[in-house]
């Protein structure tokens, strides 16, 4: 299954935060993650995630580090600010919304077979 | 698990493509650093995984994705790296310290160079009373200074070092001692010409050990206009300053005239010399060059003009009016349209092949020169009714030297259009030529004042 493109970016905020909300991580660790949770449904090109840390970074959600890591290498560290966690509050909030709403939806829909299928039209005639 | 062939092969892959990253603005060094770790750590997981190391280093560039996407989505999260900009980014972290330094030599340069050319005022020689002094002495107040920065840079030997000190102290005892008539053509011709004389100078101290390359020399040209754009920038900006502080200070009843002519001019004049000089020099990597963009935009105007002109004296019949200035005017024409043609090839990638810019081009040359032999005979008729005077000599000189500058670049030119020679020829003929220059102007420093009994 292959999830829409505009989903995954309107998805990718909450769940890095969310992610660094656990731990500090960098980049690949944080995409061994996200597979994890999604059950490997989630599949995100590896270097889109940069441009997203980045621009959370800007936002002032996350702050980076360089750190030196066990390979002896360079290594790049995000930890989620307190607005971050704030942010975090609200994507949930705001992602439970939608849930909420579509649960409701696919609810009905399961009552009512077939009504995704009719014609919007029924409506006027 | 890899053994150590392997991991040179794993290593030269990384370096390739950490290079080819590199070719995108938007995407910075520690960025590229970023990615490389995640790059490495996927290779390390895949090669667990039981992958070799080709196959491991190809799934995880794959994973990372395509590097045109991710490139426009870094620019689109820092538009700002789209306009090169200078001040902004230090490459790598390593650079920033050398970058620091640099700015404070630099600074420290201006500052002495401002102080020095107040230094003469302390020993009685005040600046309105004796200008014919400080015209004489204008470029020994920075040029220097400016040498010993590249000297500094570019770690020259003492050997190098002691040839340019001693360029400087003949000029400077020349200009001193000779008994120059007050107000005399010689001593202008000598204040004219020092500064282009001792920029050559300048430039052996900027090529170093590349001076005797043609790409040495060329950079030398390169950084020349540059410098003359980004000083006009700063002179610019410097009239706004001083414009804005006539304003506010007149607002309380003060005037400002007295320390802007003798501290402010002066001083900012020479020290901007140099802080220009250090901006060429940061930025050059950084920034598009200017000179070949105006370079461009200029080559078909004044083409047009040129041959409008032209056009109209054959049309019309008028002969050009000889006065006094005509030659003057004759010899800047000539400059200008040598420094059309010297930054388009400064800027030219050799390997192309030619097109319709270099047809304009060579419409410029050919109808300044035209122009200019036109002007040259009209001078010839009636040189005899004018009689050598010094000022005339080095205009004819300069002029004569110009002509044959841009006459065999225009054959040069026209064998590369034709296919009978290279880019490269052309290159190394304006190049080479460059020295004319100064030691033409050398000679009008040193020769003509005894020439001419110092009138």
């Amino acid at each position: 299954m292959e999830i829409n493109k505009d989903l995954i970016a309107a998805s990718s905020t909450p769940i890095v935060l969310a992610i660094l909300a656990e731990e500090d991580s960098y980049g690949y660790a944080i995409l061994q993650r996200v597979r994890e949770l999604s059950g490997g449904r989630l599949e995100w090109t590896d270097g889109m995630l940069y441009p997203v840390l980045h621009r959370l970074g800007r936002l002032g959600y996350v702050e980076a580090r360089w750190e030196i890591a066990d390979s002896g290498r360079r290594r790049k560290y995000y930890r989620i600010t307190a607005l971050g966690r704030a942010q975090l509050d609200e994507q949930r909030t705001q992602w439970q919304a939608v849930d909420a709403t579509l649960r409701g939806i696919w609810q009905m829909t399961a009552l009512k077979p077939g009504i995704l299928n009719a014609v919007p039209l029924t409506q006027g005639a | 698990m890899p053994n150590t062939e392997h991991s040179d092969v794993l290593e030269e892959r990384i370096g390739q493509w950490r290079e080819y990253l590199r070719r995108r603005q938007a995407i910075h060094a520690v960025d590229i650093a970023e990615l490389e770790d995640h790059l490495r750590e996927q290779v390390a997981s895949l090669i667990d995984a039981g992958l070799d190391a080709d196959e491991a280093f190809l799934v995880a560039v794959k994973r990372i994705g395509a590097l045109d996407a991710l490139s426009r989505e870094f620019a689109h999260e820092y538009s700002e790296r789209l306009w090169k900009q200078l001040v902004l980014t230090p490459d790598a972290e390593e650079p920033r310290a050398t970058a620091r330094t640099d700015a404070l030599v630099a600074f420290g340069l201006a500052i002495t160079a401002a102080i020095l050319v107040k230094l003469p005022a302390l020993f009685g020689l005040d600046m309105d009373a004796e200008a014919a002094f400080y015209a004489r002495n204008v470029s020994l107040f920075v040029f220097p200074l400016l040498a010993g920065y590249f000297v500094w840079k570019r770690h020259l030997g003492t050997s190098v070092v002691r040839w340019l000190a001693l360029a400087f102290v003949v000029a400077g005892v020349i200009v001193n001692v000779y008994p120059f008539a007050a107000g005399g053509s010689t001593e202008g011709l000598a204040a004219l010409h020092l500064p282009i004389a001792l920029w050559l100078v300048v430039g052996i101290a900027y090529a170093g050990e590349r001076w005797r390359e043609v790409g040495g020399r060329m950079d030398f040209i390169r950084f020349s206009g540059e410098l003359f754009i980004y000083y006009v920038l700063i002179a610019l900006g410097g009239g706004v300053l001083v414009a804005f502080m006539a304003m506010i200070f007149q607002a309380i009843g003060m005037d400002i005239e007295p320390f802007f002519e003798s501290w402010l001019l002066p001083c900012g004049a020479v020290g901007a010399v140099v802080i220009a000089s250090w901006l060429v020099e940061a930025k050059q990597s950084v920034i598009e060059n200017m000179a070949p963009v105006l370079t461009r935009l200029f080559t078909p105007l004044f083409a047009a003009v040129l041959v409008t002109f032209l056009g109209t004296m054959l049309l019309t019949g008028r002969a050009i009016d000889i006065d006094r200035d005509v030659l003057i005017a004759f010899d800047l024409l000539l400059v200008i349209v040598l420094g059309l043609l010297l930054y388009s090839v400064s800027a030219r990638d050799p390997q192309s092949p030619p097109g319709f810019f270099d047809v304009l081009q060579i419409v410029l040359v050919v109808s300044a020169l035209l122009a200019d032999v036109v002007a040259l005979w009209a001078i010839a008729a009636r040189i005899s009714e004018f009689g050598f005077t010094p000022n005339r000599v080095a205009a004819l000189g300069e002029n004569v030297i110009l002509l044959v500058n841009l006459a065999w670049s225009a054959v040069l030119y026209v064998r590369f259009m034709r296919g009978h020679g290279s880019f490269g020829s052309l290159e190394k003929w304006q190049t080479d030529y460059v020295p004319v220059y100064a030691v033409w102007a050398a000679i009008v420093v040193i020769v003509f004042p005894p020439l001419f009994a110092f009138a």
